[in-house]
């Protein structure tokens, strides 16, 4: 993974140094700290095409007779492409314009595994490579964070794997009290040199991560105030309430990941699809409300994301099978809001899957530059990527 | 890394109990019988035992110290049970239309009751339950009619489970039904047929040290396989690719080892492989069979699906990916390419019996080599079910224990996804090193409280009663809570007095320190047992020793 990064980092370097002409050399920033990213994982394969729909593509409807959203349900963008209905709730984020759709998201090559194209994903890979360390932590490799830092990233949902490896410290936690009443029963254990036994050299790790990072937590947590507006009670609004109070107490992290699923939608995908649209916009709305009205909104970024889309045609289940590109949603007081990319075509196809037109790394490459100030582009060479971040 | 206790206080130890009193306390030394000096040994018998069942006992270790190691180990995949011992829950039998119909009657006695005015008083508060009963309810005279069919009929199949996993004389079977419940995984959560679930859990017994070859036939005509991944749905007009592509994906082949072109192939194979709709039993529907010719891994014809079975077990790779995932089962975390790839052929070539390939994989060096010991983490279920079975605790409701193993990221006919527990060193993060901590902590405080006071109380919930029930299946509170009685001792009395003055009862009575650690964790603890401690106090620090989660 070394080599991958150094590799990594020194063509970043070399593509601020090609792009210099706004600034030349002195282009590469200092990273930026004390922003933070909420990673939303949306698990399962989220189908794209009934997210943000061509509605305009009479091909749309062909495909899915049974699934297509009708066009005056649509919630139109432009006079192409419109939201599933359930996304209502993020309108007023796309009217104030800080709400990007990044269009037609993928990689070449695509892999229809869940676990293997989720890998793919977080690991920031080419498909055909497999690399162990996750993308956010490929970013940060090498970054000084500052002595009193212990955490730099907090997964509230079960797959770290994109905040996993290196030297970026992560930790999993889904109740703050729990995690912080636990932590404090667990100081004062002996520690001490383990040998040839990699089980519980993990397991001492693992402890001595929670002791380090519990200490700061503890602290900041402690009369951390509830967020303004609440959210659901169900899974997806009790993580974004946790992750909530973690910027509401400035922990000093540099991304949060939550999780909401499942998106695999094979059979009568129609009501479990709006059911979790539904939840993700409210529970983004929310969110945009209680940075807004705490003065965090620009200090955050949200990014979506999903192992693949679906396939254009229907199945015989009423659902959809795995498919290749889906749009992504990026969210903040720093986004460039609108439709980002053009959608991919209906026509010309892929094993029966749309195009990617925009590879995800160059999306992540964005994010780790102009979000973090740091000159990463995850193995992508000429790439030309979205302006969605002032 | 063995414990620091030289053996001849164990055999010492151990003679103690198993000679009943025939040698007086505290007799200096023992010379040891022939017959025993040529038994493997206490260490390496508990080795066997801790990676092919649950928390060994005691008695269970010193039962088999006499043998030698290859006698051991038959003896552990000796003869074997293809059926549980625990009765089966009532609805086994149910088809899938009642079930349907009930659930359907549930949801409209929901409806109903949503609908109609709250002031009415209802009956079932007499018993302390909060007043937000449905309306309706008020008149059933039994007991939890109001709870929602489908998850009260997982309740029972979790409960079901575990407490075979507790009262069972032969753990191996358990954890091989358990390993392949985590290799062809099926989730009650989408399959919503608690009776189908049932007969997959079954059939795993049915094959668990059996024959993969017919444990990979049965599963492909499984309904519970069939519902969750949706082969039920798989017709020739239009194949639905779910099943065909973790067939080859997961549970065979491995990702990487066939084309995209196989995947529809194999789907094609299975379309037409349902269920009845009313019994729920499998059933071919051949107007939905696609017999057109097709292309399998480089065979062509009008393949079903059994032609896609037997060609799949014809693939090295199918070998090879069992071989691998039971090595990182039983043996070690790290893969040994060129041991797995011996095994796997061998596995291959003696037509896919298991009991062979196990008594390999437990007599391999690698398996064999002291320090392998303590190099695997103990699944929640393990940790649990280990737990629970090595303090001889007693717990007649296992709802708690289900809870607990949620809390870990373990839940029986629910894994997170199809491919099942990721496993290993996933077990531990932040977040559940934290919970596995907390957990042995009311473990502890429970069975000090339970042996002190001479009956069951802590961990227990009294079965049957409603309020116990209500709280049970409420939501999914992580931490595990003890009811609120009497003799609850929790944070008022600190864990380490408990220990203090709690006797250790069942198997573990009336062992040294130095045998409860050699019993308990399979290398030295981090923190040794304090010298001149209680029972009970060396027992509560072993359980919260970091090295009491490896096996």
């Amino acid at each position: 993974m070394l080599r991958r990064d150094l590799i990594a980092g020194l063509s970043g370097f070399a593509v601020a140094l090609a792009s210099g002409g706004r600034g030349g050399f002195a282009q590469v920033p200092a990273p930026k700290l004390d922003r933070i990213l909420l990673l939303v994982e949306l698990k399962g394969g989220n189908d794209g095409l009934n997210t943000v729909i061509p509605y305009a593509d009479p091909v749309y409807a062909q495909a899915r007779p049974r699934l297509a959203i009708a066009r005056d349900k649509v919630v139109q963008l432009d006079e192409r492409v419109g939201f599933n209905p359930a996304l209502q709730p993020l309108m007023t984020s796309w009217a104030a314009r800080d709400l990007a759709v990044l269009q037609g998201v993928g990689y070449p090559y695509p892999n229809r595994s869940h676990f293997r194209s989720i890998e793919i994903w977080d690991t920031a890979s080419a498909a055909s490579q497999t690399l162990t360390e996750g993308w956010m932590a490929q970013a940060f490799a090498g970054v000084p964070r500052g002595a009193g830092r212990r955490i730099d990233s907090i997964v509230v949902d079960t797959n770290a794997l994109p905040a996993t490896g290196g030297d970026l410290h992560t930790i999993v936690m889904q109740d703050a009290e729990a995690f912080i009443a636990e932590a404090r029963a667990m100081k004062g254990m002996g520690t001490g040199s383990v040998h040839g036994n990699p089980a519980l050299e993990h397991v001492l790790k693992v402890r001595a991560e929670v002791n380090a990072a519990s200490v700061g937590l503890a602290e900041r947590m402690r009369g951390a105030p509830a967020p303004g507006k609440p959210y659901a009670a169900e899974g997806f609004g009790r993580q974004l309430d946790l992750a909530t109070r973690i910027v509401l107490a400035r922990v000093p992290v540099v991304a949060v990941k939550v999780g909401l699923g499942s998106f695999d939608t094979h059979a009568r995908q129609h009501e479990t699809h709006e059911r979790l649209l539904g939840q993700l916009a409210d529970g983004l709305a929310t969110f945009r409300h209680n940075m807004m009205s705490a003065g965090r909104w620009n200090d955050v970024l949200v990014l979506t994301y999903s192992e693949f889309g679906r396939r254009l045609k229907q199945n015989a289940s009423e659902g959809t099978d795995h498919g290749a590109a889906a749009p992504q949603f990026a969210m903040g007081g720093a986004v460039k809001g609108g439709l980002h990319g053009v959608h991919p075509s209906l026509t010309d196809l892929q094993d029966g899957d749309v195009k990617h037109g925009v590879d995800f790394r160059t999306v992540f490459g964005t994010v780790a530059r102009r979000w973090w100030g740091l000159p990463r582009d995850f193995g992508v060479r000429n790439a030309r990527p979205l302006d969605f971040l002032a | 890394m063995d414990n620091p206790i030289s053996p001849m206080v164990t055999r010492q130890a151990m003679l103690r109990r198993g000679v009943a009193g025939a040698i007086a306390l505290g007799a200096p030394a023992i010379v040891a019988r022939p017959a025993l000096a040529a038994g493997a040994g206490f260490d390496e018998i508990r080795h066997l035992l801790s990676r092919t069942g649950f928390g060994p006992r005691p008695d269970e270790i010193s039962a088999l110290e006499a043998l030698d190691y290859a006698g051991a180990v038959d003896r552990v995949l000796g003869a074997w049970r293809p059926q549980a011992g625990t009765p089966a829950p009532a609805w086994v039998g149910m088809a899938l239309a009642q079930t349907r119909a009930r659930q359907r009657e549930f949801q409209q006695r929901r409806e109903t009751a949503a609908a109609a005015p709250k002031s009415e008083p209802s009956m079932a508060d007499a018993t302390g339950a909060p007043p937000a009963r449905p309306r309706g309810a008020a008149m059933e005279p039994k007991p939890l009619v109001n709870a929602n069919p489908i998850q009260e009929q997982g309740r029972e199949l979790r409960n079901w489970w575990v407490e075979e996993m507790l009262a069972t004389d032969q753990p191996l079977v358990e954890r091989m039904v358990l390993f392949w419940h985590g290799h062809f995984t099926s989730a009650l959560q989408k399959v919503r047929f608690a009776p189908a679930m049932f007969h997959q859990n079954a059939l795993f017994r049915r094959h668990a040290l059996g024959n993969f070859g017919a444990l990979l036939r049965d599963v492909a005509r499984d309904p519970a396989m069939l519902v969750y991944l949706d082969n039920a749905q798989n017709r020739a007009s239009q194949p639905n690719e779910n099943f065909a592509r973790e067939l080859l994906e997961l549970f065979t082949l491995g990702e990487g080892h066939y084309a995209e072109s196989d995947i529809k192939a194999a789907a094609r194979a299975f379309t037409g492989w349902s269920i009845d709709r009313d019994s729920g039993a499998y059933r071919f529907y051949p107007a939905a069979h696609d017999s057109g010719p097709k292309t399998l891994l480089g065979q062509t014809g009008d393949l079903d699906g059994g032609d896609v079975v037997d060609i799949l077990l014809r693939q090295p790779r199918t070998a090879e990916l069992i071989v691998g995932k039971l090595w990182r089962e039983f043996v070690s975390l790290k893969p040994d390419g060129a041991e797995i790839a011996r095994l796997a052929t061998a596995f291959r070539a003696a037509n896919y019996e298991i009991r062979p390939l196990l008594k390999a994989l437990l007599s391999s060096a690698t398996f064999r080599d002291a320090a392998s010991r303590g190099g695997l983490i103990k699944s929640p279920v393990e940790l649990i079910v280990g737990t629970v079975r090595v303090l001889g605790l007693p717990v007649p409701e296992k709802t708690r224990l289900v809870r607990a193993m949620q809390s870990l990221g373990q839940v029986p006919f629910e894994p997170p996804n199809v491919k099942g527990w990721a496993g290993g060193e996933a077990w531990i993060t932040t977040s559940t090193l934290l919970m596995r901590q907390q957990i042995m902590r009311r473990i502890i405080e429970a069975s000090t409280v339970a042996m002190a006071d001479g009956a069951g109380t802590g961990m227990m919930a009294r079965p049957g009663r409603r309020m116990d029930r209500r709280e049970q299946m409420a939501g999914d509170d992580a931490t595990m809570q003890l009811p609120p009685d009497d003799s609850t001792p929790v944070e008022g009395r600190s864990l380490r007095d408990a220990g203090m003055s709690a006797r250790v009862g069942g198997a573990l009575a009336g062992l040294d320190a130095g045998m409860l650690t050699r019993t308990l964790v399979p290398v030295v603890p981090r923190v040794p047992p304090t010298a001149g401690a209680s029972a009970g106090r060396i027992v509560a620090a072993l359980l919260l020793d970091p090295v009491f989660q490896l096996k």
